[in-house]
């Protein structure tokens, strides 16, 4: 379980990956690969933190961040992911497919908060209409501010309680887990790998010679496989 | 006839690099109502203190009043607007020929940006990032890589962008032509694609770990799936297939160990 010399590092790391991921500065440290790993080096176990996170990479590749569409908030997600996974040691059955659930079910939750962010920046924001239509430089500010900082505890928030609620129940649905640990671990990588094919599609089948450029691909790394 | 360019006299420094330290927070106050604008008013605000009156007379109010109303563009690309209309303002430029310029813009600086960032050089990073996660890189060079290379675009497009906003001022459009701008995103999707092919059974492969006695039925499945999400053309979003699919999955686990 999670201790509290834990949470406090992964709530920090959670309020400033959840930052990342509009407010600023937006450099992709929030992506999953980056987060999961980042979580699970805190918790002492970086290797698990990237398996997790490479898993969450595929399933993410579909999104993307468009203006004002709705999508799961990965950065808070990846750090829960990560850390869920961290601190089942020696990966048991079912640890996996655990940590991925508890990471997208943050990530939906976070998408939300996200939301009602943007929300309440539009409430503060018309509350100084008047101050903002005068040039005032205070609210200008203000307005940056208030917003950075809300997001701030947005993600340091929705970190901490998906941790608290989240790490005890992963521990005891891995103890009643009854699945053999290479199926468990093949479905989570078979329903990840299915997403980021079909994202994959999506976002590259207009390109002239995609599809037999990524057919290529596919050979070659099939190949590489067959050859390791 | 084309007027000759007018030389921009040169941005100082010191303004240039509070403008872009601001621009990454440009989305700090991101709504649904003026979307972008305060962020927008937030950057241009240092260069209007250049404007008669300095910071806080009527000739900055005014102009700073205007740069927080309504608008939209990519978060990176925005730099160009940034670059242009804090150009335009302290030139002294009509208020409608701004008002103008930032209605036309808001369109081209969204789905460049989104083609060029979040369908192209995103994606292709990441996938670079499976690839050397497949190839057995450790945490650190996955993480590196990723941010390294991701990055050295994304900040060389923010730093870009407000340059040649500041030096073209509103006549920026011809700097969105710029064959790199609109060419790239089809040359990295293409790499793209390879790259997909080879990054994701190598991912999933090092994922599922030693022994492979499962993974032909998991690439078969992978096949079968993504053809179904593809064939349901958007109607569901891959993720929430993900989250439902596993957590079934996971209660199938628990009830089968009664």
């Amino acid at each position: 379980m999670i201790d509290i010399l834990d949470l406090i590092p992964l709530m920090l790391l959670g309020a400033i990956l959840g930052l990342d991921v509009v407010s600023f500065p937006q450099a992709m440290i929030s992506r999953p690969l980056v987060a999961a790993t980042l979580a699970g080096a805190v918790v002492g176990q970086p290797m698990s933190g990237l398996l997790i996170g490479a898993a969450l990479e595929l399933i993410s590749l579909e999104t993307l961040p468009i203006g004002a569409s709705r999508y799961p908030e990965w950065g808070s997600a990846a750090v829960v992911g990560g850390a869920i996974f961290a601190i089942h040691e020696g990966a048991p059955a079912g640890a996996m497919a655990v940590a991925v659930v508890g990471a997208l079910a943050t990530g939906w939750i976070g998408g939300w908060t996200m939301v009602l962010l943007r929300r309440l920046n539009a409430v503060w924001a018309r509350r100084h209409r008047q101050s903002l239509e005068s040039g005032n430089y205070r609210t200008v500010v203000g307005l940056q501010i208030f917003g950075l900082t809300a997001d701030l505890m947005r993600g340091a928030a929705l970190t901490a309680i998906a941790l608290v609620v989240l790490s005890p129940l992963s521990l005891a649905v891995v103890g009643l887990w009854g699945t053999d640990a290479r199926i468990a671990r093949a479905a989570v990588v078979g329903i990840a790998a299915t997403v980021a094919v079909a994202a994959v599609w999506k976002l590259y089948h207009l390109t002239p010679g995609a599809r037999w450029l990524f057919l290529g691909g596919l050979v070659v790394g099939m190949l590489l496989l067959v050859l390791t | 006839m084309t007027p000759p360019p007018v030389l921009a006299p040169p941005l100082p420094l010191a303004i240039r690099l509070v403008i872009f330290s601001r621009l990454l927070a440009i989305q700090g106050s991101w709504n649904y109502e003026i979307l972008l604008g305060n962020g927008i008013g937030f950057c241009v605000e240092p260069a209007l203190r250049q404007l008669p009156g300095g910071k806080g007379g009527p000739a900055y109010r005014e102009a700073l009043a205007r740069e927080c109303r309504y608008f939209n563009a990519h978060p990176y690309m925005a730099a160009i607007a940034v670059g242009a209309l804090a150009r335009a303002e302290t030139d002294g430029v009509d208020p409608d020929r701004i008002e103008r310029f930032r209605t036309a813009c808001c369109g081209p600086l969204g789905s460049v940006g989104d083609r060029l960032v979040w369908a192209a050089w995103l994606p292709f990073c990441s996938l670079l990032a499976l690839a050397a996660f497949g190839f057995g890189g450790s945490p650190l060079l996955v993480i590196a890589l990723f941010l390294g290379i991701y990055n050295a675009g994304h900040l060389a497009l923010r730093v870009w962008g407000l340059r040649a906003g500041w030096q073209h001022g509103l006549r920026v459009a011809s700097a969105l032509g710029r064959p790199l701008l609109r060419q790239s995103p089809q040359y990295v999707t293409q790499v793209s694609a390879v790259l997909a092919g080879i990054a994701i059974p190598l991912a999933m492969d090092r994922i599922v770990g030693p022994g492979r006695g499962l993974f032909g039925v998991v690439v078969l499945g992978v096949a079968v799936g993504g053809w179904i999400i593809v064939r349901l053309h958007g109607r569901a979003e891959g993720w929430r297939i993900a989250l439902v699919a596993l957590a079934g999955f996971v209660l199938f686990s628990i009830s089968v160990s009664r």
